[in-house]
């Protein structure tokens, strides 16, 4: 079975600008996998390829083993785009009936309802876009996304105008897609999200992939922390030679209150990936 | 629906929300009511044509009268076209309106050919309605009516759907200001051009014929306005023939039956070629 989104060495240069050097990544059926990744990365330009809103200068993209862009990869997937606007003039519902139009869904009231009801607009159906706040706009716009119920989501930074709830929200709703097996390609700025809620995890930087894996992958145990009658100290061992630490740490006369395995944080991670391929 | 009827009726909704419509019913009716004040008074002032007469007084009135009313109705319907396409694909795609709509199934060049579809629906229907009162108002007012009635608003209508091609694929490439800014100045352009032809033709210029004909051939929505004029009173004939047939404003010529196809062409071909560029477009 191909894979929900799959880019093989992927480049895109605008004039003298590269914005990706050779991509490669794959997003399997009803995985979670977030892009990270600082300004400029390369990250959105990946996600409107897949989308088929930028051409590729080298390299292939594909959605269900269709090319990015084609009728086929449209029709599978749902869109946010990082920096989008709906007309003002339209109602929320009526946003939604556009898409389901577009997008030949047949799901009609129910659907955009039920839609509506997940991102927490359901008592501003009515309302026109150019009264809603910059996170209502927000929601509607996952809303609008997961129109026809695509097997592929792409959501370039879904949260970044959403208050603390409503990012919780977000968390949940993907987790919720997840179960229903629905792909998503998530690119976020906001790591504890990504830490979160995806399966795997990739870093770019300069239109590179840096690193990627699973998030307990990436982040390593990085020594011990224990709690003695002398205060906390730190050592630098495996989880495995903990047992015996702690029975040399008591055969020394110390009493033990509590040990833990510290791990790096994927904001570690990231930095040391970033600031690693740093100019 | 289909994709591009989708993309058609959220055009027309926005034209009636944004109270578009609203506006050029207004400004058309303030338009309408001074033809009306200047053609009775035009009219009136006039008097009867006396017996012996070489020039037809009505028809030179009402021939010029209604050639100047269809100029304008070209102007109106060529601002309609150019307000309803300018921003559309460049302008819309800046601000972000664009992307969530051409990643559905249907894709760009539906969006686009959904988009023209109701702008030049709009603008031709508005060119049709405009003329039709023109003539209603003149033929009631002055007691003349054109020789064929029908024809000039439907190459009126015509030039409104060439000024709309033109604009929508000048959005593809120019940004908002600058793409109306263009289509304003090429639809002066196209009448100048006009204007210079009956110029060349009455003073035999070989030079400024040629102007005239290319013009017409690149820019039709001038000869369709040529054309109509012509149509005003392709039966009248001495003195009165002359004098009306040289017509406010670009003059009046006839066309030949080369026009339709052409015109037909013209806007396929330019539709299209926006359309593939647009498809090739990184949004």
């Amino acid at each position: 079975m191909p894979d929900a989104f799959a880019a093989s060495v992927l480049e895109k240069r605008y004039g003298g600008v590269t914005a990706l050097a050779g991509v490669s990544l794959r997003v399997g059926e009803g995985e979670l996998v977030g892009l990270l990744g600082p300004n400029g990365a390369g990250k959105s330009t990946l996600v409107k390829i897949g989308c088929g809103l930028v051409r590729p200068s080298g390299g292939r993209a594909e959605v269900f083993g269709r090319p990015a862009g084609s009728r086929e990869a449209r029709r599978a997937l749902g869109y946010l785009a990082e920096l989008f606007r709906f007309p003002g003039w339209l109602r929320a519902d009526e946003v939604l009936r556009l898409h389901q139009g577009l997008a030949g869904s047949t799901g009609a009231e129910a659907e955009r309802g039920e839609l509506l009801e997940l991102v927490g607009l359901a008592d501003v159906g009515r309302r026109k876009v150019d009264q809603m706040s910059k996170g209502m706009q927000q929601r509607l716009g996952i809303a609008q996304a997961m129109i026809g119920g695509p097997r592929l989501l792409v959501l370039d930074e879904p949260t970044s105008a959403l208050d603390p709830a409503g990012r919780r929200t977000v968390r949940t709703l993907l987790e919720e897609l997840r179960g229903r097996g629905v792909s998503v390609l998530l690119n976020s700025h906001l790591l504890s999200e990504v830490e979160l809620v995806c399966d795997r995890v990739v870093i770019i930087t300069r239109g590179k992939v840096v690193a990627h894996g699973r998030p307990d992958e990436l982040t390593q145990a990085r020594g011990v922390t224990v709690e003695t009658d002398q205060g906390e100290q730190r050592f630098d061992i495996g989880r495995d030679e903990v047992p015996e630490l702690v029975a040399r740490l008591v055969a020394d006369g110390r009493r033990i209150y509590g040990v833990q395995v510290v791990r790096s944080t994927l904001e570690e991670v990231y930095l040391e990936a970033v600031e690693g391929e740093a100019p | 629906m289909t994709g591009i009827g989708v993309i058609a009726a959220a055009t027309l909704r926005e034209c009636t929300r944004r109270r578009v419509f609203g506006v050029i019913i207004v400004l058309t009716g303030l338009f309408l009511a001074l033809y009306t004040l200047g053609t009775v008074t035009a009219f009136h002032h006039l008097g009867k044509p006396a017996p012996g007469d070489n020039v037809d007084i009505t028809v030179l009135a009402g021939a010029t009268l209604l050639g100047l009313a269809m100029f304008a109705t070209l102007f109106l319907s060529t601002v309609v076209a150019v307000f309803l396409t300018f921003n559309v694909l460049r302008g819309d795609a800046e601000q972000g309106l664009l992307q969530p709509m051409v990643v559905r199934p249907p894709g760009r060049v539906v969006f686009l050919a959904g988009r023209f579809g109701a702008a030049a629906l709009v603008s031709a229907v508005y060119a049709a309605t405009v003329y039709a009162a023109a003539v209603v108002i003149t033929g009631l007012v002055g007691g003349w009516w054109p020789d064929e009635v029908v024809l000039p608003g439907v190459e009126l209508a015509a030039g409104a759907a060439v000024v709309t091609a033109i604009s929508l694929a000048g959005s593809v490439y120019l940004s908002t200001i600058a793409n109306g800014i263009a289509v304003l100045m090429l639809f002066g352009a196209g009448l100048v051009g006009g204007l210079l032809g009956q110029i060349g033709d009455s003073i035999h210029s070989d030079t400024l014929s040629s102007i005239g004909t290319v013009t017409s051939w690149a820019l039709p929505f001038e000869a369709l306005y040529q054309s109509g004029l012509h149509a005003l009173t392709s039966e009248t004939s001495g003195l009165t023939g002359v004098i009306v047939h040289l017509g406010p404003l670009g003059g009046a010529q006839p066309t030949g039956p080369l026009l339709a196809p052409w015109v037909l062409g013209y806007i396929l071909v330019v539709v299209s070629l926006a359309g593939a560029a647009f498809a090739r477009r990184d949004l």
